[in-house]
């Protein structure tokens, strides 16, 4: 059977479990539930976990571990003299791999019988041509041939050999969960320590994940700088990487390039943020704010692909064909002002809507003292509001920044991909994010420096967020508490 | 001289005084209301500046994407010449099955040779090649399944409607001129003409295209037959695994950290972890997906299975914290009452105070879905850019099958060097757009419906 089937056993025998266990529950308390401890309910769901819970996991560890343990018994079994030099041990392997799938569909399909199947060598001519004929190749190699029947032979074993445990186990959940019921069984007791060991779980999820980038990145990193120096990394100028060998992989213009293009995005989406959300909280009636709010925040919930297109197609002709080439500073489409001012506008209702929550959270009283003193509105603001929401307002625009230096899909499509120092702001130039999508498209070979460089380009781009958010979401938390 | 000192203040009074009246204002006031002025003013328009970006954003992409969903197609009788398709002359499948599809080209050119000649349309310099690259190498494709499909139109002559190539097509949004034409490789001024005369007699229409929507992608020289099917599919799917898995996780996530958890550590560590995990960049959550999903468990590439796995990792924090506000909301008079009754915490919570939040728990749902399904830069690391042609299966098996997604079409779409693609491009975010609209509707719709205020 295959997992997935074993499942829906499993999960059907669950369910008898629910119907006896809540059958059983009553007839132990001869009819009457006000003898049980727990109503019927809960015991059905007692018997169905003890049922579904150890067989589930049995067949997650085993369906994890199977390819594992296969492939290393398998590898075992090719003869070195099958290793030559054109071809390593893992090309032989997915060639086994190949050759154990073609074979299984051909049995799938009834081309060959089972045992055919088991017995066929390369000088079996009748079987051959019988798959070939089905348009199924087996491969010419006798090793890969045996090795492919092997591989096959495991895993019909270990398959059979999970449907057998995951079903005995069920079975035996069930049986022990039922003969356990009597009218004083704990059963809710027992349920609801399993619930809240499933709320805890699925909340130690977050954690798992951070661990997870963590340890992915800084992994493959490690590979990285044992074959490239880390100094050239950091502090390198040049960027020219080249799959044949010899790649100057210096950091350092990407991350002229990200930081760049965030300066302008902010430069943009600050003030224009800022005053959008002064003007909302401050100036507009309710009816204004409450058609203005929700369309800037449309912004907000537009795809970063959409922009990326935005700039690729609109904004960077725009500004090459009106400003860039006029005024002589170059004629690329792609720039980092194009990349700037799209992502500006995606910053626009993050920046606003987050200053707008600071801002209405500063207290009526100090505008009210403000005004009541005899200043105008936008005295009271610059005086005695902005000073007071300043910390809030610094921690969005750290975060916005974070957004910024994480973008991807513009700058991928708006900024180029030409990785160099430059102050002139119509050149095309590259960041960090886009290097990583460069690198980690297509085909990769996970043991070249070109390939790993992307990991190590992640964990600063980590690193860099990390920091801060956190210190943006320490300056807002601390400022929250000043109010409340 | 006591006189002077105390002249200098009753003189800046004096000063005042011959000020006519309280309605005039001073200097000083006018200046002041004039900066009010000027600051009301920045606000207007920082506003302004905010809303033309997202009417001249949505502009653009309906101007250029909505040529997408039409297409021009030639309506000019073909015979179905039984010597090419059937050469053998004995109707039979295989055999048919041999005859190459470029033979069905030929058949197409000369029908729009003799159409020509019927019409009695003289172009200069009309030649060959301008027949051939009239039509799509789609539409030859699609004449040999038709004729394969039922054999008795062999040797008749039916009126079929064929896809004409994208240049041709261009001709009809604006795309390709005259001038234009006569330097482009793959047009010709007379193919130009020749498209004018066809519209005018009726034989060139362009009509509403659904091949968009349901047909899958299409290589590089046919921008025309390229369509969404396939993106959609893989799309659907990974929201698919995307709401089952991050549902019933983040509501468990947000009940424990809302309900049960105690002060401690272990809870402050989780909660800020949310909080970061919300804002680190997506392209993060891609290069996990790589080297977890793909690397380490061994999962395929391209597959929605990993592509959903990773969103629901993205998707969760904003799940999570959509829902604990909706549990905060729910007021302690609710869970006061039903422990009072006798239920326990767990019936407390699932009975009680989940119902009551549900609106919300969806409405945060919704939304993370929105974002999850407009997410491109993980998938593009998880080769989930790859160009696919074959539908994925039905589920469960599709979802280990390659596929793939709206956005990544989009990304796809613009690397292209025809740039008859960057108007597929627009018109798959049109579609991407209705989606997101929609979703967001229902949201709206939710929180309205069922928003209560305690």
């Amino acid at each position: 059977m295959s997992p997935f089937w074993i499942m829906v056993t499993i999960l059907a025998l669950a369910l008898v479990g629910y119907i006896l266990g809540r059958r059983r529950a009553g007839s132990s308390a001869a009819g009457d539930i006000r003898k049980l401890h727990s109503r019927p309910t809960y015991y059905g769901w007692n018997t169905a976990i003890w049922t579904a819970l150890p067989s589930l996991l049995l067949l997650l560890v085993w369906v994890l571990a199977q390819p594992l343990i296969v492939d290393r018994a398998v590898n075992g079994n090719i003869p070195d003299s099958a290793v030559s030099d054109s071809q390593t041990r893992g090309q032989i392997m997915s060639e086994v791999q190949g050759t154990a799938f073609e074979l299984g569909r051909a049995v799938n399909e009834g081309i060959v019988s089972q045992s055919e199947a088991r017995a066929l060598s390369l000088d079996d001519a009748a079987t051959t041509e019988k798959l070939a004929a089905a348009g199924i190749e087996i491969t010419p190699s006798a090793p890969v041939l045996e090795a492919a029947k092997d591989y096959r032979a495991f895993n019909l074993n270990a398959s059979r050999a999970l449907t057998g445990a995951a079903l005995v186990l069920a079975l035996a959940g069930l049986a022990w969960s039922l003969s356990q019921i009597k009218p004083g069984y704990r059963a809710r007791n027992i349920v609801e320590s399993f619930v809240r060991g499933f709320l805890i779980l699925c909340s130690l999820l977050a954690i798992a994940t951070t661990v997870g980038i963590v340890l992915s990145l800084v992994f493959e990193s490690i590979r990285f700088f044992q074959l490239y120096p880390w100094q050239d990394f950091f502090f390198g100028t040049e960027w020219t990487p080249s799959f044949g060998g010899g790649s100057k992989l210096g950091m350092l213009p990407l991350l002229w390039g990200t930081l760049y293009i965030s300066l302008i995005a902010l430069l943009f989406a600050v003030p224009i943020g800022l005053f959008a959300a002064i003007y909302m909280s401050e100036y507009a009636t309710p009816r204004v704010r409450g058609f203005v709010k929700p369309v800037i925040e449309v912004l907000a919930g537009i795809p970063t692909i959409v922009y990326g297109l935005f700039a690729l197609v609109t904004v960077g002709p725009l500004i090459r064909d009106w400003i860039a080439a006029p005024a002589g500073f170059g004629n690329s489409a792609s720039s980092v002002m194009t990349a700037g001012l799209v992502m500006g506008i995606m910053l626009i209702p993050f920046v606003s809507s987050l200053s707008d929550d600071i801002i209405n959270a500063v207290p009526q009283s100090l505008r009210d003292g403000s005004l009541g003193l005899g200043s105008t509105p936008s005295e009271t603001v610059r005086n005695v509001i902005l000073p007071a929401a300043l910390p809030g307002i610094v921690g969005a625009i750290l975060l916005a920044a974070s957004r910024a230096i994480g973008e991807t899909m513009i700058v991928v499509l708006g900024a180029g991909a030409m990785a160099r120092i430059s102050g002139n702001p119509f050149d095309a130039m590259t960041t960090i994010t886009v290097k990583i999508v460069g690198q980690l498209t297509g085909d990769n070979d996970f043991a070249s420096p070109e390939t790993l460089v992307a990991f190590a380009l992640g964990l600063t781009l980590f690193v860099m967020t990390l920091a801060l958010n956190i210190v943006a979401l320490v300056i807002v938390r601390k400022y929250r508490e000043q109010y409340e | 001289m006591t006189d002077a000192v105390s002249a200098g203040p009753r003189r800046v009074g004096a000063q005042g005084a011959t000020r006519k009246s309280l309605l005039v204002a001073d200097a000083r006031t006018r200046r002041r209301n004039a900066a009010e002025t000027r600051f009301k003013a920045y606000g207007i328009v920082a506003i302004a500046i905010a809303m033309l970006a997202l009417v001249f954003l949505l502009f653009t992409i309906v101007r250029d994407g909505s040529g997408a969903f039409r297409q021009t197609f030639i309506d000019v009788p073909v015979t179905i010449d039984a010597a090419i398709v059937d050469p053998k002359g004995n109707r039979d499948q295989k055999d048919m099955a041999g005859v190459l599809t470029m033979s069905y080209g030929s058949m197409l050119e000369k029908s729009l040779e003799t159409w020509v000649a019927q019409n009695n349309v003289q172009i200069e310099g009309l030649g060959k090649a301008d027949y051939a690259s009239f039509y799509s190498s789609q539409a030859r494709a699609t004449l040999r399944d038709m004729v394969l499909e039922n054999p008795e139109i062999i040797g008749t002559t039916i009126n079929v409607p064929a896809l004409a190539s994208s240049r041709v097509d261009g001709m009809f949004k604006g795309r390709v001129t005259a001038e234009s034409a006569e330097i482009d490789a793959r047009t010709s001024l007379a193919q130009f003409r020749l498209a004018e005369a066809m519209e005018e007699k009726g034989a060139l229409t362009t009509r509403f295209n659904w091949d968009f929507v349901t047909q899958p992608d299409a290589s590089d020289n046919r921008a025309e037959a390229a369509g969404l099917g396939v993106a959609i599919i893989g799309s659907a799917y990974m929201m698919l695994i995307v709401l089952v898995l991050a549902l019933p996780i983040g509501v468990a996530a947000s009940i424990y950290l809302e309900e049960f958890a105690p002060k401690n550590r272990l809870t402050d560590i989780i909660e800020v972890n949310i909080s970061n995990l919300a804002a680190v960049p997506s392209i993060v959550f891609g290069i996990l997906g790589l080297a977890a999903f793909i690397n380490f468990m061994g999962l395929p590439r391209s597959a929605p299975i990993v592509g959903g796995l990773v969103l629901t990792l993205m998707t969760l924090p904003t799940i999570i914290i959509s829902t604990r506000a909706a549990l905060k909301a729910v007021p302690p008079s609710i869970r006061d009452a039903a422990l009072g009754v006798g239920a326990s915490k767990m019936q407390t919570v699932f009975h009680h105070v989940l119902p009551l939040a549900m609106p919300g728990v969806l409405t945060g749902t919704i939304i993370g879905l929105a974002q999850a399904l407009g997410e491109t830069a993980p998938l593009l690391l998880i080769g989930m850019v790859a160009f696919v042609t074959a539908y994925p299966s039905a589920p469960p098996e599709g979802l280990f099958e390659p596929a793939s997604a709206l956005p990544v079409q989009v990304y796809n779409w613009t690397q292209r060097a025809d740039s008859a693609f960057f108007e597929r491009a627009s018109g798959a975010i049109i579609v991407l757009l209705a989606f997101l609209f929609a979703m967001n509707l229902v949201a709206i719709i939710l929180r309205r419906r069922f928003e209560r205020r305690w």
